[in-house]
C-alpha cells in the first residue's frame, strides 16, 4: 500500500517536470534531424534538380561559366526539340519513346499473362520437384544481362530477331516472367485455396473459380508486380543497345545515350529527353505506391 | 440423401508423398460419420477425394448408387464446410447463401424461399445484410453451415469446421451441428483431430493413422476396445494406461505385481500389453487388499475429479481417475489396484488387439 502511495505522489511532480524537458530535447533533436535530412535530400536531388534546370535553360546559359543557378531565361525549346525535328515532323527520339512504350507495355502484359497463372499453379498444385523448378526459374535471373547478351545477340541474328521490337519484347518477357512468378506466388499463397474449393463445389470449373474468386483478390498484387516489370523493361539498357541497330527499333535509353558523344553535346536536349523519359515511370509508381509497399513487404509478417 | 462407399482408396501426389495408403469406408444413409486422426493421417485427403477436390490415384468412391470417380465436385451433389469457412468476401450473407442456388440456375422465388429457410434454421436473420468481414468467427461458421444447407445436398462434408472457434463456442456449435444433422437426417462426414468432438458427435468413428483405417466403431466401442495401441493412446483424456503384462496362473500380472482379470482366449506365446482406462484403476491406502505399493508422483485437480499419476515400480507411471473425496498428497505412499473387468490386451510387436 505504502509503495503505491509513494509512487502516486512522486508521479505527480515527475509528470509536470519531465515532459517539457523531453519536449525541449525532442524539439532540438527534430531540428537536427530535419536539417540533416534536408542537406542529404539536397545532395541526393541535386543532379535531378540540375537536370530540370538544364532542360529549361537556353544553350548559352547551359554553358555559362560560372554556372547560373537562378538568373537564366526559361525556355521550353528543348522539350519541343525532343519531339519535333528542326524541319518539322517527328524526331527519331520521339520514335524511340514510342518504341519504349510498345516494348515495355507489351512485354509487361505478356509477363503478367504468363506469370500470374503460373504462380497460381505453383501455389495451388502439387508439382513434381516444385522447389527445384522454382529455383530454376529464379536462377535465370542470377546472371546479369551483360553476361548473356553476346550469345543472345548471335542467336537473334540467326533467327532474324536482331533489330526487331519483337526480339526486345521477348527478351524482356523472358526476364520478367520469373520475377512475376516469384512475386505473384507470394500473393496467391495469401489467398486461401478454400475459396476455389467452395466455388468448385458450387458448380464452377477450376479455371472459372480462379477467374471469378481468386483473381479479383489478386489485383493489388498484380498491379505491384506489373509496375516492377514495367520499370525493368522501361529502363533496360544493355539488351536494348546490343540487340538493336536502327533508329526505327531503338528504345529510349540507348537513344538518349546516343545523344551524348560526337563533337558537341546538346545538354539541354539530353536533359529534356531524360525528364520526358523518367516521367511515366514516376507517375505510374506514384499511382500504385500503396500496392508497391504491400508487394515489397509481403510475407515479412506472418499472419 | 445417400450413403457413401469408399473402396480401396489410395492417393499419391506427384511429388511422391502418399497421403492415403488404403482406406475402405462404408457410410450409411443418414449417418453422422466422423473421421478422426492426427494431422497428416489422410483424413482430410479422403474427405477431399469424396468431395472431388482431389482425384484419387486408385480406388472407387460411390455416393448413393453413383460411381463418382470422374465426376467434378459440382456434379456430386454434396456440400462442404471448410475450416476457414470460405465465405465469398465480396458477397453479403444473403448472397453467399444464394450463390450456390443461383449457380444451379434455380428460379428467383425458390432461391429466396430456401435462403430464408436456411437463415431461419441457423438464426441468421440479423446477419443477412452483412459482409463476411463484419461477422465473428462463430457467425461466419453458421453462415458457412447455412450455405451448405440451402443446397439440400445428398451429403455434408465437414472439414474441421470448429477448429478455429474458441472452446465455448465450439461446444455450442457441436451441439448445433449434431441437432441439425439429426433433424435433417442427411448423411454427414465429419473430419476432426479432436477426440472429444469425435466422441460426442459421431454415430460411428473411423480412426485413421498414416493413411490407413485403424478402427471403425461406435464411440463406445472405440472407447472400450481400441483396436490397436495407436487408438488406445489416441482416445480418452487422459489416455489408456498401457501396461506390459504376463499371463501367469490365470492372472495378468505386470512387472510391479499389479493383477488384472484376463480376457478369455489369450494367446500365450507372446509379450502382451494391457490397456487400462484411468477409471479402471484405484488408488488406495497402502497395503489395502489386492493392491501393489506405489507412490503419488503428482495429483491434477480438475474440479470434479482428481487425476493421480502413480509410480508403481513399472517403467511407466499410470494415471488414475479418482473422485474428489479420495485425497492423497504428492509423494504419499499408496496402494494401486485394478477394479474394472478384463481390459483389452494387445500384442506388443504387432500393436494390435488380441483379446
Amino acid at each position: 500500500m505504502a509503495v503505491s502511495v509513494n509512487e502516486a505522489v512522486s508521479a505527480g511532480p515527475a509528470r509536470d517536470r519531465t515532459p517539457p524537458a523531453r519536449r525541449r530535447r525532442g524539439r532540438g533533436r527534430a531540428v537536427v534531424e530535419t536539417a540533416t535530412l534536408t542537406v542529404l535530400a539536397a545532395v541526393m536531388l541535386f543532379p535531378v534538380l540540375w537536370m530540370i534546370e538544364t532542360s529549361i535553360k537556353e544553350n548559352r546559359d547551359v554553358y555559362a561559366i560560372p554556372a547560373k543557378f537562378f538568373d537564366f531565361t526559361v525556355t521550353l525549346d528543348h522539350f519541343k526539340d525532343v519531339f519535333v525535328a528542326s524541319g518539322g515532323g517527328p524526331t527519331t527520339l520521339s520514335g524511340s519513346f514510342l518504341n519504349s512504350v510498345i516494348v515495355a507495355g507489351v512485354s509487361t502484359v505478356l509477363a503478367t499473362v504468363l506469370g500470374v497463372p503460373a504462380a497460381w499453379a505453383y501455389s495451388r498444385f502439387s508439382v513434381k520437384a516444385k522447389k527445384d523448378q522454382l529455383f530454376f526459374i529464379l536462377s535465370t535471373r542470377f546472371m546479369p544481362p551483360v553476361v548473356v547478351v553476346i550469345p543472345i545477340f548471335l542467336m537473334y541474328r540467326q533467327v532474324g530477331l536482331f533489330d526487331t521490337k519483337l526480339g526486345l519484347i521477348l527478351i524482356y518477357t523472358a526476364f520478367n516472367v520469373p520475377f512475376t512468378i516469384w512475386m505473384m506466388k507470394g500473393f496467391v499463397d495469401e489467398v486461401p485455396a478454400e475459396y476455389e474449393d467452395a466455388a468448385m463445389l458450387d458448380g464452377y470449373t477450376r479455371l472459372q473459380a480462379f477467374w471469378k474468386f481468386t483473381l479479383p483478390l489478386l489485383l493489388p498484387g498484380i498491379a505491384a508486380t506489373a509496375v516492377f516489370a514495367l520499370i525493368f523493361s522501361w529502363n533496360e539498357f544493355v539488351f536494348a543497345i546490343f540487340l538493336t541497330s536502327s533508329d526505327a527499333v531503338r528504345t529510349a535509353p540507348p537513344a538518349i545515350a546516343g545523344l551524348i558523344g560526337g563533337t558537341t553535346v546538346d545538354w539541354g536536349l539530353v536533359a529534356a529527353a531524360s525528364i520526358v523519359f523518367a516521367l511515366p515511370v514516376l507517375i505510374f509508381s506514384y499511382l500504385v505506391r500503396k500496392h508497391l509497399v504491400a508487394g515489397v513487404t509481403l510475407g515479412a509478417v506472418r499472419r | 440423401m445417400a450413403g457413401i462407399e469408399v473402396t480401396a482408396l489410395h492417393k499419391r501426389y506427384p511429388d511422391g508423398t502418399v497421403a492415403v495408403e488404403h482406406v475402405d469406408l462404408s457410410i450409411a444413409d443418414g449417418e453422422l460419420f466422423v473421421m478422426l486422426g492426427p494431422s497428416g493421417c489422410g483424413k482430410t485427403t479422403t474427405l477431399r477425394a469424396i468431395a472431388g477436390l482431389e482425384r484419387q490415384t486408385t480406388g472407387d468412391i460411390r455416393i448413393g448408387d453413383t460411381l463418382v470417380n470422374d465426376l467434378p465436385p459440382a456434379e456430386r451433389d454434396i456440400a462442404m464446410v471448410f475450416q476457414f469457412y470460405a465465405l465469398y468476401p465480396h458477397l453479403r450473407t444473403r448472397d453467399n447463401l444464394a450463390f450456390p442456388l443461383r449457380a444451379e440456375g434455380l428460379p428467383k422465388a425458390e432461391v429466396q424461399e430456401r435462403v430464408d429457410e436456411a437463415a431461419r434454421l441457423m438464426r441468421l436473420g440479423p446477419l443477412l445484410d452483412r459482409r463476411p468481414h463484419r461477422l465473428s468467427g462463430g457467425e461466419q461458421q453458421r453462415v458457412a453451415l447455412a450455405r451448405a444447407l440451402v443446397r439440400r445436398p445428398r451429403a455434408f462434408l465437414m472439414d474441421e469446421p470448429l477448429t478455429n472457434l474458441d472452446a465455448e463456442l465450439r461446444a455450442d456449435m457441436r451441439t448445433e451441428i449434431k441437432h441439425l444433422q439429426g433433424e435433417l437426417g442427411t448423411t454427414m462426414v465429419y473430419v476432426t483431430h479432436d477426440q472429444v468432438e469425435a466422441m460426442s458427435l459421431g454415430h460411428r468413428i473411423a480412426i485413421l493413422n498414416k493413411g490407413r483405417v485403424e478402427q471403425i466403431g461406435t464411440p463406445l466401442e472405440v472407447y472400450d476396445r481400441p483396436a490397436s495401441l495407436f487408438c488406445a493412446a489416441f482416445i480418452g483424456s487422459p489416455p489408456m494406461n498401457l501396461i506390459e503384462v504376463e499371463l501367469a496362473d490365470g492372472h495378468l500380472r505386470s512387472k510391479s505385481g499389479l493383477t488384472l482379470t484376463p480376457p478369455p482366449n489369450l494367446p500365450r506365446d507372446r509379450s502382451l500389453i494391457a490397456g487400462v482406462r484411468p477409471e479402471a484403476l484405484e488408488v488406495t491406502e497402502p497395503g489395502a487388499e489386492g493392491s501393489v505399493p506405489g507412490r503419488v508422483v503428482s495429483a491434477e485437480w480438475l474440479g470434479d475429479e482428481i487425476i493421480y499419476v502413480v509410480d508403481h515400480g513399472d517403467q511407466r507411471d499410470v494415471r488414475v481417475r479418482m473422485p474428489l473425496n479420495v485425497r492423497f498428497a504428492a509423494d504419499a505412499p499408496v496402494g494401486l489396484r485394478h477394479t474394472g473387468g478384463p481390459p483389452p490386451v494387445y500384442d506388443a510387436s504387432t500393436e494390435e488387439l488380441v483379446a
